[in-house]
Parts: structure tokens; sequence; C-alpha cells
């Protein structure tokens, strides 16, 4: 009996793939993996799209799915980076939270309309100690989507993924 | 090819990526190492702004120029930026007031810019506006924490946004009567970028210069001095080993 190997989807492989800079989540967690199709060819295309306009994060998230997938087998992987719908904070699947979260990066919560005014975050939960008596140290932390906070009851610092 | 079009795009990603390296200039020499941060990813979001509209200019005008065959080897001449982000930058007043400004402008531009037919255009500004947005929160909360702090700090907020006010007008320039209607029409953006900046100006106590503007003429590739020496620093490396990757 000859055993049938079954190659993952085309889907499954690029779903899996990490965020460079946020090692904890996929970019599927994420909400930037846009599309992904396969053709009888064993070619691909795969759609992603950056969170913030500069993201530095986008040529190894490409490069990362070329290798995944043609290690796996497929000949031809095509990566398009498609800016329209924005990217924007609610395309975090529940899961990216639960993780962002159990990493200590405190998920983000609604965004905005697009262009509106800034929404003002009251508090943030810290994700050591779930206080909410939390104050934002700094509006910008060490990557573009992130904003640091301390924690007042457990004195810790942490990252806060910022609602855009 | 479409010239206007080509030189609209040019002048939008310009501005962005000129203000993206005087923004670069700023990191290790901020006033705190959090500002050091700020300034880095604020510039980061203005040079992907950039790298979009740039890669744009190059696909409109299309006679295969890339991105960085438009950042890096264009000389002064031939950029499209308004004077306002092309001038020295070493004075942190001046760096929150020219933010304030800019950020401002871009909001409105790009909030209109987001639903105009151009595919290309309007996403680019779909997705810029909730950048600048931020940009223009965290420029009117130090205006503010400055205009409204000690007199020290009143008395340079104040200077820095003297020096940069003659540099407004021109962001209002023109628009070529060719794109009529297709894109933002930059004199419609007047009253509402200045409704913001007068409304933090006047909340930080500071008051709206009285200064007649300077001479304009970015957008037609006049420049102040300035822009050269930028240029000369940002374009060394690429010029001195062209083709070079890593």
């Amino acid at each position: 009996m000859t055993p049938t190997r079954t190659m993952p989807t085309a889907h499954d492989l690029a779903a899996a793939v990490l965020d460079p800079e946020l090692p904890m989540v996929t970019i599927e967690d994420l909400g930037i993996l846009r599309d992904v199709t396969e053709d009888d060819q064993g070619r691909v295309h795969v759609t992603i799209t950056p969170t913030y306009s500069g993201c530095p994060a986008m040529e190894t998230i490409r490069q990362d799915l070329v290798e995944s997938l043609t290690l796996a087998g497929y000949l031809r992987v095509d990566v398009e980076f498609a800016l329209s719908p924005a990217w924007t904070t609610d395309d975090l699947t529940d899961e990216g939270r639960a993780k962002l979260a159990e990493a200590g990066v405190a998920p983000p919560g609604p965004a905005g309309a697009p262009g509106g005014p800034v929404q003002l975050t009251l508090s943030v939960r810290c994700p050591q100690c779930g206080s909410l008596d939390t104050v934002e140290s700094s509006r910008f932390g060490s990557t573009a989507c992130k904003s640091l906070w301390v924690c007042r009851s457990c004195r810790e610092p942490f990252d806060h993924f910022k609602a855009l | 090819m479409d010239s206007s079009l080509f030189d609209y795009a040019l002048g939008l990603g310009d501005d962005a990526l000129v203000s993206a390296q005087r923004m670069g200039w700023w990191i290790s020499r901020a006033p705190e190492l959090e500002e050091d941060v700020a300034l880095a990813n604020i510039g980061l979001d203005q040079l992907g702004q950039a790298r979009s509209l740039l890669g744009y200019a190059g696909e409109v005008e299309g006679r295969g120029r890339t991105e960085d065959d438009l950042a890096y080897l264009r000389d002064d001449r031939e950029f499209r930026n308004v004077k306002l982000v092309e001038r020295p930058m070493s004075d942190f007043g001046v760096a929150m007031a020219r933010l304030l400004v800019l950020s401002a402008y871009q909001l409105h531009l790009y909030r209109a810019l987001s639903t105009c037919d151009d595919a290309l255009l309007s996403a680019v500004a779909a997705k810029a506006v909730k950048e600048v947005a931020y940009h223009l929160d965290h420029a009117g909360q130090w205006v503010l924490r400055l205009g409204d702090g000690t007199e020290e700090s009143h008395r340079r907020m104040q200077a820095a946004l003297d020096a940069e006010w003659p540099y407004v007008e021109e962001l209002f320039g023109p628009l070529d009567p060719a794109l009529a209607g297709q894109v933002a029409d930059p004199a419609q953006l007047r009253e509402p970028v200045l409704d913001d900046v007068r409304r933090v100006v006047a909340a930080a106590t500071l008051a709206v210069p009285d200064v007649a503007p300077a001479v304009g003429g970015g957008r037609g590739g006049q420049h102040t001095e300035h822009l050269g020496h930028l240029l000369a620093d940002m374009q060394h490396l690429h010029r001195s080993h062209p083709g070079a990757t890593w």
C-alpha cells in the first residue's frame, strides 16, 4: 500500500508564518494575511497588507512566506502587498488578542473611524496582574504598532498594541 | 505620461520623504529617550507614505524609475516638496511647530484624498490618515506643554512658531488645473488646517504669528540651500555604491 502524502494547503502554510516583530502571533492572527490562492500547477499567490505604511517587517514576511511555501513543494510563490482596505487593529483575531495578552502585550481596544479623532484610551488592563490602574509612559514603543505603559499596581512596564 | 499626476504624487511623496529625513536627525538627540522613539516612529510612518507615493509617481511616469531611483538619484531642483519640510530642524520647538502644521495639513489632505477616484492615491491616503492623526496629536501635546509651560518654554515655542509660519502658506498653493476635481485641492484645505492649528496655538497660550509668507516655489523645484545638504547626506551612500544591496 502506498501511503498518501497529504500536502498542507497553501493557506495553512501561509497562515502559520509568524510576525517577525511579534513572534507570538501569526500573520493570520494579526489580520494582515488577506488572501491565498493556489492553482493545480503548484503556483501560489499570497496577498498581505502592512499594519503601518512604514512597517519594516513586510520584506521579512514576504521572504518567510516564499521560504515556507517553496520548502513545502510549491513551485512558484508570488506575494502581493495590498494597501486597500486599510488594515485596522479590529482585524486582529480573538486568538491573536489572547496570544498577545499571554505574552505580556496588552491587546488594542476598538479602533475609531478612519481619519476621525484619535481615540482617548482611558485605561489599559495590565497583562501581568489584570489591574486597570495603569498609565501610559510613552506614546510610541519598540515598534510602530505599540505604546509603552506602566502598571501602578504591580509596577511592571508593559507594551500596549495601539488601536488603529 | 500624465505629467500633472506625476508632479502631484512626487510633491506629496517628497514632502513625506524630506520630513522623514529631518525626523531621523533627532534619533539620539531628543530631550528624552521616549521622544527619540517617538520621532523615529513618526519618521518611519512618513517614509512608508513616501515610498508608496514615489513608487506610484514612477509608475505614472512610465519610464521604469523605482521609488529608490526617485529618492536617491534626483538633484534638489528635481524635488517637489514644500520649503516647510526642508529647512534644518535642530530646535525641538521648531520640530514640534513644524510637525503640528505638517500633520494638520496631511490629515486634511489624506482625508480628502481617501475618497478620490484614483485607486492608488485613495488607498495610500486611507492608510496614512490614521497615522498622521496620531502625529498631530503628539505634536499638539508638546506645543501645549511648552507653550503653556514655563516662561522660557513659552518664549521658545513662540519663537519656533514664528520661524515656521512664513512657510505655511506654500502648502495651500495652486493646484494644476489639469487635476481639478481628481485630487485634493490645496486651497480647500487652507481653512480646516489653519483651524486645527489655531485651536492648539490658542490653547497653548501662544499667538498666531503675524508675518508675511515666504517666497514659495518648492513644488516647482526652487528650494532653499538646505535641501542640497540634506540630499547629500541622504543620497551619499546610494550614489557612492550604485546598485549595492544587503
